[in-house]
């Protein structure tokens, strides 16, 4: 018999069950791991450790609590455990993790917000992607923050801001959830005139009617673009011209590019996916097991001993292991 | 019990063996229950007698050595461990050479074993186990897994005979887990598990081993494609929901384009 554990084993396990909770069903496993665990003050240490950790790998988007608008939960925006930035409306919420729910809401300070010249970039980006989010997601949310370099206020140094874009489906009542996270990270090179733009795309769903099966698929990719206008070759001494002027292009403008090139990606990421559910019956999943066996007919077990000899036959080349 | 059972429909499948041990240590008292109610991956073992791999589960374990069905002896050995009676090891080593081969048309490899042992009720129960590693390093014969496992288990419960006719029950279990993984599209995993019954009246006259063959390879058919068009097709509409294709677009954008 196992011996008995001590609290900290409780906990960690809890903790194991609460951060391994499928999209959209960490409220489920709660219940559940609080039921079996029958120790509510481990329960109440697991559930205040993982929630937070729960809530900002999953990008959950949570209500205002005017009901104005929604606010994501990322690592990005965090400004203490509790308090969160919504950029959009220069608002920090402060968030009841367990619960899932916004509290209140305050103006951010100045020192919370980017300065004025990395904001027209933010702004911009942000006012594309909502664009780009309501034609490519049904129920999907985005922001964009500012990581690093957040106080350069004219051209001439780096900055970097984050897109993060989440869409999530629950419907418990059919026994499946899903969500479909990414996170853009667009790195400003004054140096070289470049932006540099890497994603992590992850889609999770779960269907769990008498049984349980999970796709989990994670994809990461980058790209690039320069920041200043492209002037084709046939041009060429009107180019040079321009060249020397060296023309940045507008935030309004960079935008527009940054989203094409995180639409491309998330498109082609999306046809890979499936690309892959396609190629499964025939290739894939044939590879566990066929569908017919490689005699296309059902197995003869009403005729078994014709495999007297096949078996012999077996045997010798080892087949049979 | 309830709560751990929900728990497990839950949890990621690729984490059942943790989540079980997990389970145990919080619900001591429960532990038979959980062992009876909760499938986990196959584990494997090598017949040092004739150098063949056989599968482990609770159906060939005594104490904590486990029976092999090619030679019959424990491993590691055991004094005075179970084994079934003459008849019955008679018809188990032929159910493993004809299940090897059904193994082997459906599975181009992978590794069988079946067990079989008297229950208290005049009849015998039988346990038909195929583990295959369907991974490019492993038995896939395409290639395209990356990592690729098939654990299925199925017990079938034989009632006495009467009158010629005997009452076969059925339960089979499947578990997986594949994954693909390139550059151009990342790391793609399905993982699963379910569970079905089938029960039926059946006379013998062509033998025991015929009828349960035949509701082995029914049931696992069926979980097969289940899994293939309910429970993946689920989860592709899932991402479908999320993200619609742009089908739609594309076609619209040509249009746009050229006015």
């Amino acid at each position: 018999m196992a011996e008995e554990l001590t609290d900290k084993q409780k906990i960690e396990i809890a903790k194991w069950f609460l951060i391994n909770s499928p999209p959209g069903e960490i409220k489920f496993v709660a219940k559940d791991i609080r039921s079996v665990l029958k120790d509510d003050n481990a329960y109440e240490t697991a559930a205040s450790e993982s929630f937070p950790l729960y809530n900002k790998s999953h990008l959950i988007c949570l209500q205002l609590p005017d009901r104005s608008g929604d606010v994501l939960v990322t690592s990005f925006s965090e400004i203490d455990q509790n308090e969160y930035l919504d950029p959009r409306t220069a608002q920090v919420v402060k968030v009841d993790h367990v619960k899932q729910v916004c509290t209140e809401m305050r103006p951010a300070n100045d020192e919370e917000l980017p300065s004025a010249y990395i904001e027209e970039y933010r702004c911009a980006l942000d006012a594309e992607s909502i664009k780009y989010i309501s034609e490519a997601y049904p129920k999907g949310f985005s922001s964009v923050y500012c990581v690093s370099g957040k106080d350069v206020e004219e051209p001439g140094s780096d900055f970097e801001l984050v897109i993060v874009i989440s869409a999530a489906r629950h419907s418990p009542q059919n026994f499946c959830n899903g969500s479909w996270r990414s996170i853009w990270n667009i790195e400003f090179k004054d140096d070289l005139q470049m932006v540099e733009v890497s994603g992590r795309m992850q889609v999770g769903a779960h269907y769990f009617e008498e049984g349980n099966v999970q796709l989990d698929a994670k994809h990461e990719c980058k790209d690039s673009t320069i920041l200043q206008v492209t002037i084709r070759d046939n041009m060429s001494w009107l180019s040079s011209q321009l060249a020397s002027l060296s023309p940045q292009l507008s935030p309004d403008d960079c935008a527009i590019s940054l989203i094409n090139i995180i639409r491309h990606h998330e498109t082609e990421y999306l046809a890979s996916l499936q690309a892959s559910y396609s190629n499964l019956p025939d290739t894939t999943f044939k590879d566990l097991r066929r569908k017919l066996p490689v005699t296309r007919t059902l197995f003869p077990w009403h005729n078994t001993m014709q495999f007297s000899l096949t078996r012999d036959i077996t045997r010798e080349l080892g087949i049979g292991k | 019990m309830e709560a751990a059972m929900g728990l497990m429909r839950r949890i990621p499948p690729k984490l059942t063996e943790t989540a079980l041990s997990a389970l145990l240590s919080l619900l001591p008292d429960h532990s038979s229950d959980l062992l009876s109610q909760v499938d986990q991956p196959l584990q494997v073992l090598c017949d040092v007698e004739c150098g063949k791999e056989f599968i482990l589960c609770e159906y060939n374990r005594d104490a904590d050595s486990y029976r092999s069905p090619w030679s019959n002896k424990y491993h590691p050995p055991l004094e005075d461990g179970l084994h079934p009676s003459a008849d019955l090891r008679k018809l188990e080593i032929e159910a493993n050479d004809v299940f090897a081969i059904y193994r082997d048309q459906y599975y181009e490899g992978g590794i069988s074993s079946v067990y079989m042992w008297e229950d208290e009720n005049e009849g015998f129960v039988g346990c038909f186990l195929i583990k295959k590693d369907g991974s490019k390093s492993g038995h896939g014969r395409r290639g395209n897994l990356q990592e690729g496992a098939w654990d299925a288990i199925h017990v079938i419960e034989v009632g006495p005979e009467e009158e010629g006719i005997a009452h076969y029950c059925l339960t089979s279990t499947v578990m997986l887990s594949m994954t693909t993984k390139d550059e151009s599209s990342g790391t793609f995993n399905l993982s699963g598990s379910i569970r079905r019954q089938m029960s039926m009246d059946l006379s013998v006259a062509e033998g025991h081993l015929c009828n349960m063959g035949r509701m082995i390879e029914e049931l696992e058919g069926k979980l097969r494609n289940s899994l293939d068009q309910v429970y993946f097709g689920k989860t592709k509409e899932m991402v479908c929901t999320l993200r619609p294709p742009s089908e739609l677009l594309q076609m619209r954008l040509p249009d746009s384009r050229d006015v």
